[in-house]
């Protein structure tokens, strides 16, 4: 696993039903590309975050796939429309197996 | 709003030709920062013993472009405040032959409180001119029975990230003065001392021409307030003392070492330059 990974999300605590609301996303995460070359001229191998998902009460809301050319701390941010009151998951995948997860409930005000 | 600076310096070129030398054409804007309701104090009278070589304070947010501003002013926008994050997992990890944590003598980072504002400060017990990374490394290696961490890694830099957020607002204020002197005359003599194959000095870049560009970026008056800070070019964390090797390197000289008495007296010496501005917590440039 990549060193030091942290997720951070930012949902709002409430909103209305039907609304659209407004979701944010960090991962502190290097994203190497996998085509730079150590201080040797060795190919420093790719280390990414290639998936990004994020569920809403079990039902998928978004579902990205990250390419090499993605920056350092990929920020990833989108809109849902919350119909009822429950929890949103977002769940990062590494190119080394590893998987980070967060959630965040919100109400309906 | 790149575009049409750039309009109009040319058509104020074509109006006055060369007598526009020298004049400002990237001045800082006018805004104001707050963050969560509370606004940081970002510009301020210059401190005495300046006397006159700054007519105002103002801090580097000021010269940045909109979009760099509105990132540092929302919580979740400014990319530092993950390492905030990481800091506070650090901060309750064990670690050491002690088998202390941050937290076992300090209790929460909120104990921080007060700190940063005073840094860097002769140590009473050593007498020792010291940062937070002094602190902090002094901490693990006396107290926890651990290796001290590499000055600008990136342990290090959460850590002050961390600790300078609790101080958020509060207002730079480091002595001069007393123990501290010898420090800031120090710090004081290398800051105006021309370096380099281009012969250039702090004063030439940060008191002579801030509000200018240096080739495509704004030249800012060189305060500390808003370290440590996340810089978009570097994708990361940024110190003080780093930035101060980057500065001295781009003059093509060698530069002082990391944590060496020279960088901590100039370190000291630039913070009192900025005495009054707001610490920033986790500052955004680019």
């Amino acid at each position: 696993m990549a060193d030091n990974v942290k997720p951070r999300v930012k949902v709002p605590k409430s909103a209305k039903a039907g609304e659209a609301i407004v979701l944010k996303t960090l991962i502190s995460h290097p994203m190497e590309s996998g085509q730079r070359k150590d201080k040797e001229g060795a190919v420093i191998p790719r280390s990414i975050i290639n998936r990004f998902t994020c569920d809403f009460n079990g039902k998928n809301v978004i579902d990205a796939t990250l390419e090499p050319a993605i920056s350092t701390n990929p920020y990833i941010e989108f809109e849902a429309v919350v119909p009822e009151a429950g929890e949103f998951k977002f769940t990062w995948y590494d190119d080394d197996g590893s998987v980070y997860e967060e959630s965040k409930s919100i109400e309906i005000a | 709003m790149k575009p049409r600076r750039i309009k109009t310096a040319l058509a104020a070129t074509a109006l006055f030709g060369l007598a526009l030398t020298g004049m400002a054409i990237a001045d800082p804007v006018d805004d104001k920062l707050v963050i969560d309701g509370v606004e940081i104090k970002t510009t301020a009278e210059a401190p005495a013993h300046l006397d006159g070589a700054l007519p105002e304070l103002i801090s580097g947010w000021h010269f940045r472009d909109t979009e760099t501003r509105a990132m540092q002013a929302d919580d979740f926008d400014n990319p530092g405040m993950i390492f905030v994050d990481r800091g506070l997992d650090t901060w309750n990890a064990v670690d050491g032959t002690e088998g202390k944590s941050c937290a076992s003598c300090h209790e929460g980072p909120e104990s921080m409180a007060g700190l940063r504002p005073v840094i860097p400060r002769v140590d009473a017990e050593t007498g020792k001119l010291m940062n937070i990374e002094a602190y902090v490394n002094n901490c693990r290696t006396t107290r926890m029975g651990a290796e001290a961490w590499n000055p600008k890694g990136g342990d290090m830099t959460d850590m002050m990230a961390l600790i300078s957020l609790q101080s958020r607002g509060e207002l730079v204020n480091v002595a001069i003065d007393g123990p501290a002197a010898p420090f800031y005359e120090l710090g004081k003599e290398i800051y105006y001392t021309r370096y380099g194959q281009l012969e250039l000095s702090c004063a030439n870049c940060h008191e002579d021409n801030n509000g200018n560009y240096i080739r495509s970026d704004h030249l800012s008056q060189g305060h500390t307030n808003g370290f440590p800070l996340y810089r978009l070019k570097d994708a990361g964390l940024v110190t003080a003392q780093g930035r101060f090797v980057g500065c001295v390197r781009d003059t093509r000289a060698e530069t002082f070492a990391i944590g060496s008495d020279e960088f901590n007296a100039l370190e000291l010496y630039v913070a009192s330059r900025g005495n009054g501005l707001a610490v920033e917590g986790v500052g955004v440039r680019h």
